[in-house]
């Protein structure tokens, strides 16, 4: 799935979060002042279960969730075949 | 426009369906449970025969993964077993509350490593705690901070390959008697989880007693003098001990404690159909009075709508849909102030016989209260359910 069709998907959810504001790819969501837990469990759910990918410990780093489109690399990352692209 | 996430929920289209393991777990808790449930109240302790049971009857292990001794086919169908894992906590909530709370931490702990731990601790840690030679407790509170989790002062220094950590714990349910404590602790680098076993060098647990209500939770402080953890005890990463890897076992314990509600709740109801069936005065049965009827009615609505939310929070956890988190808050913000007027007007009913010693009534009002302090409780909660409200509600 290329980042084209990754990043809509995922900024219509944040976006959807966050009272319709409109959020670019490269906005940092924590710097916003969205970053709080709750969002953070969320967006973990809408990813694992809109991409059907499994977020796991090692992905728990903040550049994987900074802005929609380091989510959206993430993803791509998650749904790359073994060996890579 | 309010997110049009809210679907008809289709277990509910079909509760027979589960009718009969919800039939196989209060028939359990009935006979394995119920009758030690005053002496637990009175001695603020839970029989080894009793965590035995729980084991051999495979409580401790509902909700954890199918490959590591969850329930057989629960990975198959996840909505049936989080549904399922709700009515067991139901029906153990009927019977104690105590009881509850000792499945609820272990299981908070236990669906945290799962989420978050490595294979490695996964394959080492859930095995046990699905045995039950592991029990496993959730220690984040600390005599200074109780909802402002993000402010916990126990501290971790980084050491080597180690990490030391010193600080309290507070009113850790089951601190008395667990093995090992998903822990909070702060770091340079923000909130760090921790998986700390009770041997660990340092750790020293003092009992706490006397409490109001849920008095066999087995309450204790956790004293941490320069506990020195390898990092593969370390659960997650930081900054997010706390976002992820806590909030996942906050969020369980939630889920499991609103159904306990619904457990107790539905124990105090059926006390008052059987005293106000039996209970004559003025020349009638107390069923007979209207003002009784409404109290009944307020009870029976209230209990209703308290599992509906339920249901519906189990349908969306089963579904890994986004709202779940929000379902299940609201279910247990409903349910644990439901409980408490359920219990209030049991009481009432029961007269002087819902304050003594031979009807449970007023230990079931005891443990009502407790439900709106713990797992987040009714303030705390009333600002994060208007914070989602908002958040999703356009301008």
């Amino acid at each position: 799935m290329s980042d084209e069709e990754l990043t809509p998907r995922i900024a219509a959810f944040v976006s959807r979060s966050f009272q319709g504001r409109d959020i670019g790819p490269s906005d940092d969501i924590f710097a916003l002042g969205f970053g709080n837990s709750l969002f953070a469990m969320q967006l973990v759910a809408f990813v694992e279960r809109e991409f059907n990918i499994a977020i796991e410990s090692d992905d728990l780093e903040m550049d994987n969730f900074r802005s929609v489109q380091a989510i959206a690399r993430l993803v791509d990352r998650k749904l790359a075949p073994a060996g890579g692209r | 426009m309010l997110n049009p996430s809210i679907e008809r929920p289709k277990a509910l289209e079909a509760p027979e369906d589960f009718r009969a393991f919800q039939d196989e777990m209060q028939a359990f808790a009935a006979e394995q449970v119920a009758p030690h449930a005053a002496w637990i109240d009175r001695t603020e302790r839970i029989p080894e025969s009793v965590v035995r049971a729980l084991a051999d009857g495979g409580l401790l292990a509902s909700g954890l993964p199918e490959e590591f001794g969850g329930p057989a086919g629960s990975g198959d169908d996840p909505v049936g077993a989080v549904i399922r894992h709700g009515l067991m906590h139901e029906a153990l909530g009927i019977a104690s509350a105590s009881v509850q709370g000792l499945v609820n931490v272990h299981h908070m702990a236990g669906s945290t490593i799962a989420r978050w731990g490595t294979q490695a601790q996964r394959k080492h840690w859930l095995p046990r705690l699905a045995a039950g030679t592991t029990l496993a407790a959730f220690a984040i509170t600390e005599p200074n901070v109780g909802s402002d989790a993000g402010a916990v002062e126990t501290r971790a220094e980084r050491s080597g390959d180690d990490y030391v950590v010193s600080g309290s714990k507070c009113w850790i349910t089951c601190g008395q008697t667990a093995d090992l404590f998903v822990l909070l602790a702060g770091s340079a680098n923000g909130p760090l989880a921790f998986l700390l076993p009770k041997t660990t060098p340092g750790l020293v647990i003092e009992p706490i007693s006397g409490m109001l209500g849920c008095r066999g939770y087995g309450l204790a402080k956790l004293h941490l003098n320069e506990c020195r953890l390898s990092s593969d005890l370390l659960l997650g990463r930081a900054p997010f001990g706390l976002t992820h890897v806590a909030a996942t076992g906050l969020d369980a314990g939630r889920y499991n404690l609103a159904w306990g509600c619904v457990g107790l709740a539905h124990a105090c109801l059926e006390a008052a159909f059987d005293y106000s069936r039996k209970r004559r005065q003025f020349g009638s049965a107390l069923a007979q009075f209207q003002l009784v009827q409404r109290m009944i009615s307020r009870m029976m609505t209230d209990l209703h709508a308290a599992r509906l939310m339920c249901w519906h929070a189990g349908l969306m956890r089963g579904r890994k849909d986004a709202s779940a988190i929000k379902d299940t808050t609201m279910a247990k913000y409903f349910a644990s102030q439901m409980v408490n007027r359920v219990a209030y007007d049991a009481v009432q009913l029961h007269g002087a016989h819902g304050c003594g010693p031979v009807f449970p009534l007023e230990r079931y009002l005891r443990d009502a209260r407790v439900m709106e302090i713990i797992e987040g409780s009714t303030q705390v909660l009333e600002t994060t359910i208007a914070h989602y409200g908002y958040r999703e509600h356009a301008p």
